[in-house]
């Protein structure tokens, strides 16, 4: 099945016939997903359903077997070599995981750096942003999560959600095409949720495109432009948050609405 | 003959025994530092996905871990000659210690690498850092925290082993101590001095590690980078303070 964005523009990330197996399993079968510029897709499914492995190849923290990712019209992760593709060379990948920023279940704030480090590293050390307009860059978007007053604490002395959004900020720091966010509240305490899922509607209605797997249907309901499961490795549903949820054409969405739904 | 304190207090201050001291602290504190490169390298290929650069790594390490120090003294000094290879006293000791002590650096290094999450590597990737900017600015610093003490235990190990560069003349603390005690037939006294020495400079070396490792502990003894600056710049001024 492949996804059909709403509005009839360049998508901004193409996802065509991708596979990719851990050894004997077969994780992503051939799936093939375009996501438009400024579009919200949430993507849901059982653990294993390959859902978090698709968010990682995007930004090829995995490699693919087969098929191919784009971001705009970039490749992601080889290129042309005499008709044959050719795996990048390292700075060339890591100059292509920059337009794309992450968000991680586990946060990964790196705990020696001060929060504001944490923002500013990146913008610093890879692209060579001058100090100054780096932290008042950090200290923007620290406002912007509703944190402006722990740009010196260090990640240990944050609550869980606090920490996520510091993390949402980090990956803004480099001012990315768009976000891929890696199930953000699954290891959150269920009161700390909202502050984190607030910080995501709010950047969705700034107009960024985002890519976000999660649990949480009451986001899907709220700022998904579509919602997809994901099945044993393939896309078995990609509809509008409205038709997702009333109208289900596959079995295995059926199923899952019927466990996750009150 | 008993035990003579008169001589035990000449020895204690003697220039040659102090001289000797310091012999082992440079020779210490020159095969560490070598040695921490040479681990560091040796750790970084251990960990290369290239088989033939970690099997290099992984040989040196099995090899001089596996053979004892002394050994490898007598064959760098004494051995090599043969083969036409003449090194110095001091240039033998320097690399015996050296070598040996990276094949044991390498191993602390790699378990410091490997205990930093995994997570770490995923977000500095997803940041476009390379492996060297992830590495420098990600991995290292957090592995740094986990390195310190087991590495100040290789440093205390070290100024107690130097002793053994004394078995090919090299002049440091304990050759010292058989020299002087040789002549004066007061071995006793002699090498109790030898030993209050070694003693010091662990003892001093015990507060140095502590600092460092305090240090590093800093971002997880729960006050903000703001408040640690501020120690920081307040610290100077407190210490003058106090030696008034």
């Amino acid at each position: 099945m492949t996804g059909q964005s709403s509005a009839p523009v360049r998508p901004l990330i193409r996802i065509q016939r991708v596979r990719k197996s851990f050894g004997d399993n077969l994780v992503l079968r051939d799936v093939s997903l375009n996501v438009a510029p400024g579009e919200v897709v949430v993507i849901a499914g059982r653990s294993g359903s390959g859902k978090s492995t698709l968010l990682r190849c995007i930004n090829n923290l995995e490699t693919i077997d087969a098929g191919s990712i784009y971001t705009g019209d970039e490749l992601i992760g080889y290129r042309q070599l005499g008709g044959k593709l050719v795996p990048m060379r390292e700075a060339e990948v890591a100059r292509q995981r920059q337009e794309l920023g992450m968000v991680f279940q586990q946060f990964n704030l790196f705990p020696h750096l001060s929060v504001l480090d944490n923002i500013t590293a990146a913008p610093i050390h890879v692209r060579g942003e001058a100090r100054s307009s780096a932290e008042a860059y950090g200290r923007e978007l620290l406002s912007r999560v509703g944190l402006p007053e722990k740009a010196h604490a260090y990640p240990k002395q944050l609550s869980g959600g606090q920490q996520q959004r510091v993390a949402i900020a980090r990956a803004l720091a480099m001012r990315p095409r768009a976000m891929l966010f890696d199930e953000p509240t699954s290891a959150l305490d269920p009161e700390m949720i909202s502050e984190v899922l607030d910080v995501m509607i709010d950047l969705s209605r700034q107009g960024m495109t985002m890519i976000v797997v999660t649990h949480e249907m009451g986001f899907a309901r709220a700022a998904a432009d579509r919602v997809i499961l994901m099945h044993q490795g393939e896309i078995v549903e990609n509809a509008p948050p409205e038709e997702f949820f009333t109208a289900p054409k596959s079995e295995a969405t059926k199923q899952f609405l019927s466990k996750i739904l009150p | 003959m008993t035990w003579s304190w008169p001589d035990f207090l000449e020895y204690l201050v003697s220039p040659y025994m102090m001289r000797g001291a310091w012999t082992t602290v440079w020779l210490s504190v020159v095969s560490m530092v070598i040695g921490i490169s040479l681990g560091f390298v040796a750790a970084l290929m251990k960990m290369s996905h290239n088989r033939v650069v970690s099997g290099i790594a992984g040989f040196y390490i099995w090899l001089w871990r596996g053979t004892p120090l002394l050994v490898q003294l007598v064959i760098i000094y004494a051995g090599l000659p043969q083969l036409g290879i003449r090194l110095g006293v001091i240039e033998s000791a320097i690399l015996g210690l050296a070598v040996n002590e990276g094949a044991y650096f390498a191993e602390i290094m790699r378990s410091g690498i490997t205990a930093v999450d995994k997570g770490q590597h995923d977000a500095a990737r997803a940041l476009g850092m390379t492996y060297r900017k992830m590495m420098q600015i990600v991995i290292l610093p957090q592995a740094t925290r986990v390195i310190v003490p087991p590495l100040g235990n290789q440093f205390l190990g070290m100024l107690k082993t130097s002793s053994l560069a004394s078995v090919i003349s090299m002049e440091e603390l304990l050759r010292s101590a058989q020299q002087l005690a040789q002549i004066e037939f007061r071995v006793l006294e002699v090498y109790f001095v030898a030993a209050i020495y070694y003693l010091a400079m662990t003892t001093a070396w015990g507060f140095v590690q502590r600092r460092i490792e305090s240090h590093y502990d800093r971002p997880f003894d729960g006050r903000d980078s703001a408040a640690a600056a501020a120690q920081r710049t307040v610290d100077p001024a407190a210490t003058e303070v106090i030696s008034r």
